[in-house]
């Protein structure tokens, strides 16, 4: 890379050709005002704040050479106008002046001009204290006015672009990040702007209104206070606020995020959070989060969280003490002995699951990962390796995303797979349906539901001279020119990525899927280098960590707790997810087992239990979460916890010390230390070493939030990848056949952001983007089936069970394969895998 | 005609090269057209010419650009982008600018010429797709020009492998939404592309990035008029009118304060006096011309003294009285008129017309209207005319487009030359006589 010399403001520096001068600046800790201009989006030059003075060096036409003064210095020439900062690269010899008496002038105009349509109400704005524009009024601005009070424009001030974000049109300045970023970062361009000059103003465009998951980040990057969010709204002062790193737990990417607090007079002097801000880490989520994670944290304070633990005495629940409750507990793990069978939801912490494990194991039970998708073990071996970055991945990449909406499944992932492929990676799309990643494809595979392995190794087929055997619903694919070409593709990239999710998938295809990955990477020498290997799109936040620490999910559930003598069920609900837990009465008869449920709230299952047990949530605490990329990322106590809980670490802890185990109760670092001990992928890990940081680019969230917006500087863990664990040799997955019935449909499960978890309904504001529970039907099915959109159906499935009572809204597409219904996972119809049914009205059975 | 060559002269000579209609009133059908020779020029250059022989032809005449800037137009040409496929070419005309309108009689009265000038410069730069942007009230005219195309395709003269080459070309119109700003090559680039309508960042210029991201040539539509005359009698014929730097012929919208306010073609170098004397019958009543605005709205405000009015009106010499010629709008002031009120009415259009995509020009317009509307009610002071004087110096330098610099060319020129208008317009009364 050619390097440019230049100075600024009298500091040399020396950086990269191409490098944009307001750049430059900023590697040398000078700040040039922008509003415009953001390091993660073009430069546009439209606010004009940036303007500096620029000389460059007199060169002589005939020799080529620089003309220097008597002195010897290079004769400099500076142009007639200031010349925007933002816009301008580098070039050699160059000379900025950003604080000549020229400089600063243009800066003051630029700001008086600002203020003169601006209604200054920093006094009443969510933005005071942290606006770009303030600080720069208070560095250049007038300190009188001279524009008239009665020529000011007055608009409206409380617009709702959408439900989630407010614009106040007197506070924009019409620097179109918000616009830009829609358009350039997240393709989602639903707000614009209408009219021209003082009448210019954002508008939606979209029903409803500002559609688009990434809604929030607009907020963190508006300059001033025009783009306020719902959730933090009139509701607190910037410089009351206090902040605690933590980690998103919607999804698998484990954004890094800051959560503000302050103690208020309101909630009776309570400290509460009053908005979740997204915390910068290059390798995860840039600089941005989705709109899930920064609304969706509301059930950690919600009314409903559990406060004391229950036991059941005359078949009621009654509030007990946890020394009666833990006593109780102990004293029935002890009887259970090997028959005490755990299942851990993947929302748990490292710490959780390690401290759980430890007490399944120590009495010889068994432990069992909530959940329905396989490959944990083969990503642990085929990960990504450290020093791996979706942001340094371009036209040396292939990515490969199978079985996986991941608009829906990762927001934040789908970003950087979009930005990737926009950077020139071969994007290789393998889906039944389109999705909103097609569009950046370069290559699209369509495959039948339930053949996603099957679609890889047809891939593999293709490529080596080990052919694995097809079955016959995919052996047509290999003929596929569209796979043929992907296949080559992939394997003629330097650097391959699979990312796999659980469309359409249930355990065991899911198993097979990650398998047949595997074999892909394999087979193309796409393992053990950066910017290699294989991805779980799961579902929890920390399904990899649960499968680090030894836990695994079963195919059937209900089957392998039926020699259980005690249930030990933590962040999970599997009554609530089928009700068929309940009609069959596996759950909860005391005969069959003693049920313990440790949750933030009373769901189904804590309904029928034993005993239950209340946990602090991951914002009244302290652990560490393992991404799907596998990297390990602390969380911070962020407030008090609810009086008397436990984190479910120490809960382990107790009942495990009652049996004479000797488990750590007290500290999520010592516990960690413990689990780094013995896990052999975690060794030399610690909480110190997690919390180290490094210098990341842009730098954001300093004194100068006019440049990278209110995004949180990471000074407290950018967290470690784990390195692989050793690798099995080549085998081929056992492929499970999911033919399509002979009669009915097939129901496949599928993935939505907005769903209607127990960790997300708590958050109203997000109650319009949730919708009722629905399924998806083929347009031609739903006309031979006499369904219209918007009927109440119900799914009976093929293999009896009575899913009767649950209804759902059809929707038709075109875009669906025939004969296939789309459920969504966590809307009440327990469609755990591809699942034969058959569809009815609902009203019909009503009547 | 003149006499010794059998080239058509100059306009004045009775015979017309752009408002031929003048001459002919029927040249808008297509054979009485090409009766008078009309595409044989499109003919030669696509049998017989290599493209980049028709940009040199171009570049040797002289031609500069009419659309305001006088940007050469062989130059332009010759700029674009050839590694980066598929070209366009834009003709531009949006025709917006106050005390403009030119392109409409061009295309109203002779439009095959200026279709065939289209066609030549998608030849000369190899596009197969040219674009003419018309204002949003030209709609009549857009389905005008449709007919014309229309007939075009018909005859053979546009579409498909023409005359037996592998050439093809299509021409569409494209019809704006009313702004002025589309009038800015950029601007016009994204409302084609269905954007706002808000300039680029420049660099890149379009002939590298331009229509849809493809290297695109943006010419004014008598600018492109131009040029079947060029190639039809040759560059040294076309620099033989005007004057050295300012070669050919220019079509000059007089108005304002003159008795017969109109379209006059004359050689590029004509005095303001001829023009407005000789051409335009002198100034209405018994009134004396106070100042010129050579460039409609955008113009700096010229003092019409003697000097002035002998100045030629050439790229050169109109910069020597402190203006520019742009598009040569001429709008005539008598001494009737109030200098602070003339430069109200155009904030007003300014304020109305600037997009809004920066902030000196968004913000300094609306302030500027502001202040030259109190001035002009008589409730302003004399520190708000210097005021308004530091808010165009503000503005002036610093905007991201041109007409953020044109707003201020008449506040800045009519303090500075007419000051004492503003003082008594402060004073409370309106006329500086
Ligand atoms: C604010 C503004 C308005 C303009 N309006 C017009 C217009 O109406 N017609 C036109 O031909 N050029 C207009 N121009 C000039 C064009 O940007 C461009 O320079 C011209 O079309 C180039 O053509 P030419 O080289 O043939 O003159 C305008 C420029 C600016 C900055
Ligand atoms: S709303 Fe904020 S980000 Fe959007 S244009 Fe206005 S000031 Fe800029
Ligand atoms: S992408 Fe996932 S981790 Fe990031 S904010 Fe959204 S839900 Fe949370
Ligand atoms: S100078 Fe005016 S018209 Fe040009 S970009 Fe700026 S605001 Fe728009
Ligand atoms: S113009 Fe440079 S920051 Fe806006």
């Amino acid at each position: 890379m050619k390097m440019v010399n230049l100075t600024i403001d009298g500091k040399t520096v020396t950086v990269p050709e191409g490098t944009l001068i307001v750049n430059a600046a900023k590697k040398v800790g000078i700040d040039i005002p922008v509003f415009c201009y953001h390091p993660k989006m073009e430069p546009v030059g439209m606010c004009r704040m940036c303007l500096v003075e620029i000389g460059r060096p007199v060169i002589d036409r005939t020799t080529g050479q620089v003309v220097r003064e008597d002195d010897g210095s290079p004769k400099m020439q500076f142009g007639p106008k200031l010349e925007t900062a933002c816009t301008t690269p580098v070039s050699e010899g160059m000379v900025v002046l950003g604080t000549s008496e020229k400089a600063k002038a243009g800066r003051q105009d630029i700001i008086e001009f600002l203020l003169t349509s601006h209604p200054l109400d920093c006094p009443i704005c969510d933005k005071g204290g942290e606006c770009p524009l303030q600080n720069l009024t208070m560095e250049f601005g007038p300190g009188e006015s001279r524009y008239l009070y009665d020529e000011k424009m007055h608009l409206a001030k409380h617009v709702p672009l959408g439900e989630l974000i407010y614009l106040d049109r007197e506070r924009c300045i019409q620097c179109g990040r918000c616009v830009r970023f829609q358009d350039q970062v997240v393709d989602d361009p639903v707000i614009g702007f209408f009219q021209r000059g003082r009448s210019l103003e954002i508008v939606t465009y979209s029903e409803p209104g500002f559609d688009s998951v990434f809604s929030g980040n607009t907020t963190d990057i508006c300059p001033v206070g025009a783009l306020t969010t719902t959730d933090f709204r009139f509701k607190a002062r910037p410089w009351e606020l206090r902040s605690a790193a933590s980690i998103c737990t919607q999804c698998p990417v484990g954004c890094n995020i800051a959560f503000n607090t302050r103690r208020e007079a309101v909630s009776g002097g309570k400290w509460v959070i009053k908005r979740v801000m997204p915390r910068q880490n290059e390798w995860v989520n840039e600089i941005w989060m989705c709109d899930k994670g920064r609304f969706g944290y509301h059930y950690s304070k919600s009314a409903e969280r559990l406060t004391q633990p229950l036991v059941r005495r005359q078949g009621e629940l009654a509030p007990a003490t946890w020394e009666e409750a833990l006593s109780f507990v102990a004293e029935r793990f002890q009887q259970a002995g090997d028959g005490l069978f755990s299942i851990a939801g993947g929302r748990l912490s490292n710490e959780d699951l390690y401290n759980q494990g430890k007490l399944t194991d120590s009495l010889g039970g068994k432990k069992v990962l909530y959940g329905t998708m396989g490959g944990g073990d083969l990503t642990a071996q085929s990960g990504l390796v450290p020093g791996s970055n979706f942001s340094d991945m371009g036209k040396e990449t292939a990515i490969l995303v199978v079985a996986s909406d991941l608009h829906e499944e990762a927001p934040i992932w789908w970003l950087r797979v979009k930005q990737a492929a926009e950077r020139g990676a071969q994007l290789i799309v393998a889906n039944p349906r389109p999705t909103r990643l097609d569009a950046y494809a370069t290559h699209l595979v369509r495959y039948p539901y339930g053949s996603e392995a099957g679609a890889l190794l047809a891939m593999v087929n293709t490529l080596s001279a080990k052919r694995p055997d097809l079955p016959e619903a995919v052996a047509n694919l290999v003929r596929s020119p569209e796979l043929k070409a992907a296949a080559k593709a992939f394997a003629e990239a330097e650097n391959a990525v699979i990312l796999y999710g659980s469309e359409g998938t249930g355990l065991e295809t899911s198993t097979a899927l990650a398998q047949s990955c595997q074999n892909l990477l394999l087979a193309t020498g796409h393992i053990g280098r950066i910017n290699n290997g294989l991805v779980a799109v799961w579902q929890r936040v920390n399904d990899q960590g649960a499968w680090e620490l030894g836990w695994r999910p079963v195919a059937n559930l209900p089957e392998a707790m039926q020699a259980a003598r005690a249930l030990y069920v933590a962040a999970a609900d599997p009554a609530g997810d089928d009700p068929a837990y309940l009609a069959e009465g596996r759950l909860g008869s005391q005969e069959q087992a003693f049920l313990v449920v440790q949750d933030l709230f009373l769901t189904a299952t804590a309904r029928l239990a034993d005993v239950v047990l209340p946990v602090q949530a991951w914002t009244e605490r302290e652990g560490s979460y393992t991404s799907g990329e596998r990297r390990v990322q602390r969380f911070y106590p962020v407030v008090p916890e609810l009086a008397d809980s436990y984190a479910d670490f120490s809960v382990a802890g107790q009942i495990g010390k009652r049996l004479g185990l000797d488990m750590e109760i007290r500290l999520a670092g010592r516990t960690f230390a413990r689990l780094a001990s013995e896990t052999p992928a975690f060794t030399g890990l610690s909480y110190a070493r997690l919390a180290e940081v490094v210098e990341q680019w842009p730098i954001v969230g300093r004194g100068d939030l006019y440049y990278g917006g209110t995004t949180y500087e990471n000074s407290q863990g950018i967290g470690v990848q784990l390195p692989l664990t050793s690798a099995g040799g080549l085998s081929w997955p056992k492929l499970v056949e999911v033919g399509m019935p002979k009669i009915g449909l097939l129901a496949v499960p599928i993935t939505r952001l907005y769903d209607h978890g127990s960790t997300l309904l708590p958050s109203s504001m997000l109650h319009q983007r949730i919708p009722e529970p629905y399924v998806v039907l083929n347009d031609q099915d739903a006309e031979r089936l006499k369904i219209s959109e918007g009927a109440a159906i119900q799914l009976i499935p093929a293999e009896g069970g009575s899913w009767l009572g649950v209804r759902a809204i059809a929707r038709l597409r075109s875009d669906v394969p025939e004969r296939i219904v789309l459920v969504p996972r966590s809307f009440g119809l327990p469609v755990a895998g591809p699942t034969v049914v058959s569809v009815r009205l609902a009203e019909r059975v009503l009547a | 005609m003149d006499a010794d060559t059998g080239l058509p002269s100059q306009s004045q000579n009775g015979q017309y090269l752009l408002l031929r209609h003048r001459d002919t009133p029927s040249i808008g059908e297509l054979e009485v057209y090409r009766r008078l020779g009309g595409f044989e020029a499109w003919q030669k250059v696509i049998t017989s010419m290599q493209p980049g022989q028709v940009t040199d032809v171009v570049k040797t005449s002289g031609l500069r650009g009419r659309g305001g800037a006088g940007f050469p137009t062989g130059m332009k040409w010759a700029f674009i982008d050839n590694k980066n496929w598929p070209h366009y070419v834009v003709a531009n005309a949006d025709e917006s600018e106050p005390g403009t309108f030119k392109d409409r009689e061009i295309m109203e009265g002779n439009p095959f010429q200026f279709l065939e000038g289209v066609a030549i410069c998608a030849y000369a730069i190899q596009a197969n797709a040219a674009y003419v942007y018309l204002r949003g009230e030209f709609w009549q005219l857009a389905a005008w020009l449709d007919r014309k195309i229309a007939e075009m395709e018909a005859a053979g003269l546009l579409g498909e492998k023409l005359f037996g080459t592998d050439y093809s070309l299509h021409i569409y119109t494209h019809l704006g939404a009313g702004a002025y700003i589309c009038g800015e090559e950029t601007a016009m680039l994204e409302s084609i592309e269905g954007k706002l309508g808000q300039p680029r960042l420049r660099p890149p210029f379009p002939p590298s990035y331009g229509l849809f991201g493809k290297p695109t040539v943006v010419n004014n539509v008598e600018t492109l008029t131009n040029v079947p005359l060029i190639i039809e009698h040759g560059a040294e014929w076309y620099r033989s009118l005007g004057t050295e730097k300012s070669a050919g012929v220019k079509i000059f919208s007089l108005s304002g304060c003159v008795e017969r306010p109109g379209n006059y073609e004359l050689p590029l170098g004509t005095t303001f006096r001829e023009l407005i004397f000789t051409h335009g019958g002198g100034i209405t009543g018994d009134r004396q011309v106070k100042a010129i605005m050579a460039a409609g709205a955008s113009s700096a405000l010229i003092v019409a003294n003697e000097e002035a009015l002998d100045t030629p009106m050439d790229y050169e010499s109109v910069p020597r009285v402190g203006a520019q010629l742009g598009s040569a709008s001429v709008i005539v002031i008598d001494d009737s008129v109030s200098i602070p009120w003339l430069i109200n009415k155009t904030m007003h259009f300014f304020k109305h017309e600037s997009c809004g995509k920066c902030t000196p020009c968004r913000e300094g317009t609306f302030w500027m209207m502001h202040l030259t509307e109190r001035i002009v009610e008589g409730s302003a002071t004399l520190e708000d005319v210097e005021l308004l004087q530091d808010v165009a110096n503000q503005v002036k330098g610093k905007c991201l487009c041109a007409l953020g610099d044109f707003s201020t060319e008449a506040v800045l020129t009519g303090i500075e030359r007419f000051r004492p208008d503003f003082e008594l317009a402060v004073a409370g009364s309106a006329v500086a006589n």
